[in-house]
């Protein structure tokens, strides 16, 4: 003891002391910080959280989907869709939606974080449906060699090989999924959100959709190793390509070299 | 002049060289070819050129094909990927595959090459097309080029043929798709289109033997004979001439232009590396054929955004076309235990089938209608043939509403409009956009032969506004220079040829039919300013000095 209060007056002391508080605040907020995050990901929502998506529910949603959800001519019933379609379609801007047509477009959302986690808590609680998906599933380190085999069984037949997008019916498209989160991507997996048709877990696995996930993202950040990829369409915008730009320069070209004659 | 001197006294070359020179020279009699060729003469016209832009991609598509078939394995045997590209790593798939997989990540420049080839060979069937464009709007095909002109149509579809046979090589997802289309058009051929498919494909589709047998076809049958279609193509150059646009001087007797040594074998040597230049940019710049998006072929899936190349384009149009069903009529019958899937057969065949047919025979039907057995080697303005520049409009129209059927999804996508609504507005173009076509280009091409009746009668209008004594306004119109009034009126301009009696003194049905369609086709007519007009237009104008010129042109004419 003797010798700490002897040394209390040394200069290096009140670094030592103001290190030694730093150090205490950060560790006790890391753990409190991580002790919300895990809270965070587990989908079971509180009831007060259900409570607030009710009232939202009710002054955005219901004026469609019906008081309670129970659904009306306009829009169909929400009960048993899970939180994973909320998250979806209210996460991505979708809903409420901006207009009638033949599917919802996306939109700047108009719900933050935390209403779009009460709503999502208060259509869970009317019935059971898919949850929004754990984050070990989104990690992106799944194998994207057998993602892209899913992928190309699965979805490339509208959204396209290089997921680029494509056209349905009547108006009605796939979109392009660059930019996408996975979070949203599992969900539409999970939910057939529009004209998307449902892979539950019996069609393509968790494990499967986290390789779906990866290989996207994979694609997505590699980018066109053969330079500007003309928007990943195919043949035709390469088509449009070479006759615009390629005969066009050469047809440049052509003139410039038979110009000097009349 | 070497000639000449060797006759007299013999030539000794001084150096080594040209000791050398010499020896082969007095064996193959090269410099004779030489002085031959270096005095042949070519008009220059931008225009002219698509046909060597064709020429010199075919080079590179040698080229760089080559270097392709060095690394290329066309077997079908199965092998897992182990290359650089880790989305496709342990796939299964086909060694071909692996190799085109292989060639555009692990050989050193590979992936270029294989750009290199793929954009030269988009660019080779292009300006093959806007080359027969150009020679069709012009007239270039009329006697004594006719044959040349079925010539440059074969070398058209053994293009397209050699185009879709590559197209099918990399055994990728969409070149698989491409050749099922195909397969399903052969099975739809009645009675023998199972058969010939078996053949094809050595079995039932796809079985493991198609993709060498289209390389076989890809690298030397094809390519031998669009070389031998080049060489007779060029050689009918050499013996017909060059064509040339109307002008001063020049008749059906001559050709204006340079000879082709020095400087237009200069320029078309230097052409070349341009050609080469700009596909070499494009390669470097811009990815063709992506095959490692496609994934390896499997029956199974079909990718959004599967078309074929730009040139089969409009065959696979008209399949997205044609209906299955209308209300309740089938395109599809069952005779004698035969599948005749009409849904299938029409749309793909049917307008190729025209349009070949057409384009092969259209120079013999335009002979019969207008009984012209003339050589022509003036070119028309297209202008100063309405009716032929219309048919080439409304043919070209017909084609391209087809073309731009192959990519409806992506018009509905990036117009923000309903796959539904392109199909069908596409479907009554491909019935009254032709028709359309041939009223509006004909009435634009007599439109600005009057304009141009009216610039030649009157001159070219200044913007000047002038005001005379007794205050009326005037523009000032100002005569055009002898070359610009040549080209207004010297052209000519057939007026219908009746029916005319044959050797019997009998007005055959056949004939009648001819003057028919004479009179179809020569209907509608702008004469060109008769040197009359031209003077009396001249005569009351302010421009006696130009008086002279004219009339010394209008003898000329």
């Amino acid at each position: 003891m003797k010798a700490l209060s002897q040394k209390r007056r040394h200069p290096l002391a009140a670094i030592a002391l103001l290190l030694l508080g730093l150090l205490v605040t950060g560790g006790l907020y890391a753990v409190a910080t991580t002790v919300n995050q895990a809270k965070a990901d587990t989908t079971t929502f509180s009831a007060s959280d259900a409570q607030e998506g009710g009232k939202l529910f009710a002054a955005n949603c219901a004026t469609c989907h019906g008081m309670g959800a129970s659904g009306t001519k306009d829009a169909p019933s929400l009960v048993g869709v899970g939180a994973a379609a909320v998250d979806f379609q209210v996460g991505t801007g979708r809903m409420p939606m901006q207009m009638n047509g033949p599917q919802a477009q996306e939109k700047p959302r108009q719900f933050n974080d935390q209403q779009t986690q009460q709503l999502a808590a208060y259509v869970a609680s009317l019935g059971a449906g898919p949850a929004i998906p754990d984050a070990s599933l989104l990690d992106e380190k799944g194998d994207a060699a057998k993602g892209g085999e899913l992928f190309r069984v699965n979805c490339a037949m509208c959204h396209n090989a290089a997921a680029a997008g494509g056209a349905l019916t009547r108006g009605k498209f796939a979109p392009a999924l660059a930019g996408v989160s996975g979070q949203h991507i599992y969900e539409a997996m999970a939910t057939g959100p529009q004209n998307m048709p449902v892979f539950n877990d019996a069609n393509i696995s968790p494990e499967g959709k986290r390789d779906i996930i990866t290989f996207l993202k994979t694609i997505e950040a590699n980018g066109s190793p053969g330079g500007n990829d003309l928007g990943s369409l195919g043949p035709v915008s390469e088509g449009l390509f070479v006759w615009v730009a390629g005969l066009g320069v050469i047809i440049a070209f052509t003139i410039w070299l038979t110009s000097r004659t009349s | 002049m070497s000639a000449s001197s060797t006759a007299e006294v013999p030539f000794v070359p001084k150096t080594k060289v040209g000791r050398i020179t010499d020896f082969v020279d007095e064996r193959v009699g090269g410099s004779g070819i030489l002085r031959e060729f270096g005095r042949k003469v070519f008009p220059d016209h931008w225009s002219f050129m698509f046909g060597e832009v064709a020429l010199y991609s075919f080079v590179i598509l040698l080229m760089s094909g080559t270097f392709l078939t060095f690394f290329f394995d066309p077997s079908m045997a199965e092998t897992h990927y182990s290359g650089s590209y880790t989305p496709l790593t342990n796939v299964e798939m086909s060694v071909a595959y692996n190799s085109s997989l292989n060639i555009s990540f692990d050989v050193r420049g590979g992936l270029f090459f294989r750009q290199v080839h793929h954009w030269a060979a988009l660019l080779f069937v292009a300006s093959l097309g806007v080359h027969m464009l150009r020679v069709f709007f012009t007239g270039a095909f009329r006697k004594p080029r006719e044959m040349n002109w079925v010539v440059g149509g074969v070398l058209l579809i053994l293009a397209m043929a050699e185009g879709f046979t590559g197209y099918s090589l990399p055994d990728d997802l969409l070149s698989g798709n491409g050749l099922r289309i195909i397969d399903g058009v052969i099975k739809s051929i009645p009675v023998i289109g199972t058969y010939i498919s078996f053949f094809l494909f050595g079995g039932e589709f796809p079985g493991t033997a198609i993709i060498g047998r289209l390389y076989v076809l890809h690298i030397l049958l094809v390519p031998a004979m669009i070389l031998l279609m080049i060489v007779i193509h060029l050689f009918m150059v050499v013996v017909h001439k060059h064509t040339q646009y109307p002008g001063p001087g020049r008749n059906d007797g001559n050709v204006v232009g340079y000879p082709l040594g020095p400087v237009y074998a200069a320029k078309a040597g230097g052409f070349f590396f341009i050609v080469f230049g700009v596909v070499a940019l494009m390669a470097a710049m811009f990815t063709i054929n992506p095959i490692w998006n496609y994934g390896p072929y499997d029956p199974s899936p079909v990718s959004a955004g599967t078309q074929p190349d730009w040139y089969i384009g409009f065959v696979d149009g008209a399949l997205r076309l044609m209906p299955g069903v209308v209300n309740d009529f089938h395109f599809e019958y069952i005779i004698f235990g035969h599948v005749l899937t009409l849904n299938v057969l029409l749309p793909a065949l049917v307008p190729a089938g025209i349009i070949f047919t057409v384009l092969f025979t259209y120079p013999w039907i335009e002979r019969w209608i207008t009984k012209d057995n003339r050589e022509h080697h003036v070119l028309d303005r297209p202008r100063n043939a309405p009716t032929r520049t219309a048919i080439g409009v409304a043919g070209f129209t017909w084609y391209c509403v087809m073309w731009a059927a192959a990519g409806s999804d992506l018009i509905a996508t990036h117009f923000h409009v309903a796959l539904n609504d392109v199909t069908y507005w596409l479907r009554t173009l491909f019935f009254i956009g032709p028709i359309i076509a041939f009223m509006v280009t004909k009435r634009v091409a007599l439109a600005l032969q009057r304009k141009d009746r009216e610039i030649a009668l009157h001159g070219r209008e200044t913007g000047r506004i002038v005001r005379l004594p007794h205050g009326e306004f005037i523009e000032v119109h100002a005569p055009l220079d002898d070359y610009k009034q040549y080209k207004l009126v010297g052209f000519e301009s057939p007026s219908p040829l009746a029916a005319q009696p044959n050797e019997h003194g009998v007005v055959t049905p056949k004939e009648k039919r001819r003057a028919a369609l004479s009179k179809w086709f020569f209907e509608d007519r702008v004469a060109p300013a008769t040197p009359a007009e031209l003077e009396a237009a001249h005569g009351h104008g302010h421009h006696e000095a130009i008086e002279s010129s004219e009339e010394h042109k209008s003898l000329s004419h």
